[in-house]
């Protein structure tokens, strides 16, 4: 039987870069296939190429066997390929059926066949056995059902071949595990599928095979169940890559945030955070954990001033901060990696040099006679926090919104870590961030608790509070139900707290 | 105080809706323009525009009609123009639009002087006259209203009806709005972005131009130096009030013809100079943009599209 897909010597360079560099790529019918590799590593280009999106400089694709021109979506659709891209291709305002037949409308005297399009559509999800509410508009939806209409908008248009591009890069973990549910019933049912991303875990769960790329070449090509992640890693990174952690100990100092009956309300206007009681000492970190949507996002904001406080009292080093703005805060020693990065953590449009002195900018150093900036002194900064950090940019008076997704993180902490802060707040630290900038990222959290500071770290991955808290706290439904040492709890117990099913 | 109470007539609202109609049409360009992602902030030129051009096909035709029909043309030409300008260069949308209202100030004033011997005004020519509607004219409380009035009235509200149909019932309009809101979305769709891009903006001229000609052929059947007195923008505010939905925008494009009819009467009464009552739709525009922008959320983020 021949393949489904096989590309075969594909070279595609941008301006200064080779992203795929004489690619071989063989994908099986009816398997789940894993293209792993780190930011930048030509995953996304080579299925970029597949999908018709980029013309390749050099090289073939064959569909069934048959050589394949793909020059546009179109194309691709044409030869039964679909894709979800990581950034969803949905129309926010209009319904699921309305974005799957988008197009291809059913219509009759000119109008949309409403009843029509609502059968089809519900046809499809019997079909793909994917169970969406089809008359929802978008924005009304999570992103993992919002992934699964995009999964059903592929499929709907006849996709035999499924490209998914990161997609658990915005899933919650249960979300996750619901899509690997559904990735295997298309697999099933005859469906070949793409997986591309950078977790080794997930990729190894899923695939029956995996092809590893490094700077635009195939490093190779293994079977799950003969390989490990330890093996994978290697491939990808090219050495070894550390996944336990060596922490010092340090005895926990006094205690540096002190929250009291914090109460806050969310966007809509619910009550959201219950009544918080917490205590982060100095030289630890105390892990967070919980389902998202139990109060993380707004106990952060309220901690950084961005959200108002209903009740309750916030103290720094007991100095009551509840009523201080978000810049008293800061001044007063608190650093914050943001949870959305392109939204609070730097600004796209600015250069690194400005992203790295915000929220410093008004400081004497980096300003004359107070008044307008002193882009040398900030630009003699950010060189050196560029080498610091090791931020691979071109130069600091690069856009930052140029750089990697990894980059950009390292930029923000590198501006918040650099304040010498008493306390940090890391929202999700290292969502979306490849193996290298996350194992980065957790060792300047340690490097940070060593020197003394007071780190609360909020995170959906379990493995990451796992792994670095010296306390663990568990959020449920706007409170704190439990405060456990690593060593006296276990996954399952955590597991239970965090759904409810026990209280502290 | 027996001058006020005359003031509310059911004449009043005869005028209101009179009042409204070129704005109703401006808006619906608006609406159209805006569904896939362009300001049309040159509204105000381009109904200028073919209020004049109107004038002048039916000054040399004698055909109120065909002029009607040019003006509809010159709208579209302009809609072109602009879609030229904005889609295919990705031009600066405000820079554009704006370049046509001031184009449109020069331009008609100079023609006026060339065909009339007057920046001012134009001669008087053949208007559309009005129609008197069978058996509803004669019914109470509603014939005095909407009974008898200029066919572009009418014609106003079955464009209203029919926008909405197309944007909200037709495969068409599901592209619109998909290309408006998420370019990349409707692409990736196997839908043509920028060929939606371009009939919705040329389309939006038309509407515009049939408001123009609404002002210059089923009003007043002349042309004056600026006499669409703002109005284009006014239509941009009630766009927004409505909310970007036709029946949306025809409504509040109601409460402005009824300022500026009730402006008209105010000052025949002569209770307050008239200068100050000459504000009152402008300051109600103001006070509505104030109330409501913030809150509207747009249908689209008016980015230029380029394709990959």
């Amino acid at each position: 039987m021949a393949p489904a897909v096989e590309m075969r010597g594909i070279t595609k360079t941008f301006p200064g870069v080779t992203a795929n560099d004489d690619i071989d790529f063989t994908v099986e019918k009816g398997e789940i296939h894993g293209l792993l590799g780190e930011n930048g590593a030509g995953k996304t280009v080579l299925m970029s190429v597949l999908y018709g999106l980029y013309r390749p400089d050099a090289g073939e694709t064959y569909i069934d066997g048959e050589r394949a021109e793909i020059e546009s979506p179109a194309a691709a659709m044409s030869l039964g390929i679909g894709m979800v891209h990581q950034h969803f291709m949905l129309v926010p305002s209009l319904t699921v059926a309305e974005n799957v037949v988008l197009g291809r409308e059913p219509a009759k005297n000119g109008l949309i066949d409403e009843g029509e399009m609502l059968e089809r559509v519900r046809a499809s999800c019997t079909k793909y056995r994917l169970d969406v509410d089809v008359e929802a508009p978008i924005h009304t939806l999570s992103v993992g059902v919002q992934q699964k209409v995009e999964i059903l908008k592929a499929l709907h248009r006849g996709a035999d071949i499924l490209i998914l591009d990161e997609p658990t890069a915005v899933l919650t973990p249960q979300e996750a595990e619901d899509l690997f549910r559904a990735v295997r019933s298309l697999r099933d049912q005859g469906k070949t599928v793409i997986f591309i991303s950078h977790k080794l875990r997930e990729v190894l769960s899923i695939c029956d095979r995996i092809t590893v790329l490094k700077r635009g070449k195939v490093v190779g090509t293994v079977a799950a169940s003969e390989t490990d992640m330890g093996e994978l890693a290697e491939m990808m990174v090219g050495r070894r890559v550390v996944y336990s952690f060596e922490k010092a100990e340090v005895a926990p100092g006094e205690a540096v945030l002190s929250v009291e009956g914090l109460e806050a309300l969310d966007d809509r206007g619910v009550p959201t955070l219950r009544g918080v009681d917490l205590e982060v000492r100095g030289s630890e970190i105390l892990g967070l954990a919980g389902v998202e949507g139990n109060g993380q996002t707004e106990l952060v904001e309220a901690l950084m001033g961005l959200r108002e406080a209903k009740a309750g009292r916030v103290s720094l080093c007991s100095t009551d901060i509840t009523r201080a703005s978000s810049y008293e805060r800061i001044r007063a020693g608190v650093s914050h990696i943001p949870e959305d990065r392109h939204k609070r953590g730097f600004i796209p449009d600015f250069t690194v040099t400005e992203n790295l002195i915000l929220g410093s900018h008004r400081e004497a150093r980096f300003t004359r006679r107070g008044f307008v900036i002193d882009y040398e002194a900030a630009a003699s900064h950010s060189q050196a926090l560029v080498e610091d950090y090791s931020i691979a940019t071109p130069g600091v008076g690069t856009h930052a919104g140029n750089l990697s997704g990894g980059n950009q993180q390292k930029v923000i902490v590198a501006r918040e870590f650099d304040r010498d802060p008493r306390l940090v707040i890391a929202a999700q630290p290292t969502r979306g961030l490849d193996v290298g900038a996350t194992e980065y990222v957790r060792k300047k959290l340690l490097e940070m608790r060593d020197g003394g500071s007071a780190v609360l770290l909020v995170s959906a991955d379990l493995d990451e509070i796992w792994a670095l808290s010296d306390r663990i706290a568990v959020i449920y439904e706007g409170r704190i139900v439990a405060v456990r040492e690593p060593a006296e709890t276990d996954e399952t117990e955590l597991g239970l707290l965090m759904t409810g099913g026990r209280r502290g | 105080m027996v001058g006020l109470v005359d003031v509310i007539s059911l004449g009043l609202f005869a005028a209101a809706l009179r009042m409204a109609t070129p704005i109703v049409y401006a808006a619906l360009g608006g609406i159209f323009s805006e569904r896939v992602g362009i300001i049309n902030i040159g509204l105000e030129g381009t109904m200028l525009t073919s209020a004049f051009a109107g004038v002048t096909a039916s000054y040399y035709t004698g055909n109120p009609w065909l002029g009607v029909v040019v003006a509809v043309l010159v709208g579209g030409l302009i809609g072109l123009l602009h879609a030229v300008l904005t889609v295919k260069f990705v031009g600066n949308q405000i820079v554009s639009g704006t370049g046509i209202n001031i184009f449109a100030m020069g331009f008609t004033a100079y023609m006026s002087q060339i065909i009339w011997g007057s920046r001012g005004a134009s001669e008087g020519v053949r208007g559309l006259g009005t129609w008197t509607l069978p058996v509803i004219a004669d019914l109470p409380v509603v014939g005095p209203i909407i009974g008898s009035h200029s066919p572009l009235v009418y014609l106003m509200l079955v464009v209203t009806v029919l926008s909405y149909v197309v944007l909200f019932r037709t495969p068409l309009g599901l592209r619109i709005r998909a290309v408006g809101e998420h370019p990349t979305a409707a692409e990736t769709a196997g839908i043509d972005v920028l060929r939606v891009k371009y009939l919705c903006v040329i389309l939006s001229g038309m509407l515009a131009g049939l408001g123009g000609a609404f002002l210059s052929l089923g009003h007043l059947n002349l042309f004056t130096r600026g006499m669409t007195g703002g109005r284009g923008f006014i239509s941009m505010a009630a766009m927004i009030f409505g909310k970007w939905m036709p029946f949306g925008a025809f409504g509040a494009s109601l409460l402005f013809g009824l300022a500026d009819a009730l402006q008209m009467r105010l000052q025949s009464l002569g209770l307050l100079p008239p200068q100050i009552i000459l504000t009152i739709p402008y300051l109600l525009t103001v006070a509505v943009l104030a109330g409501v922008v913030g809150k509207a959320r747009p249908p689209s983020d008016y980015k230029p599209y380029k394709r990959e």
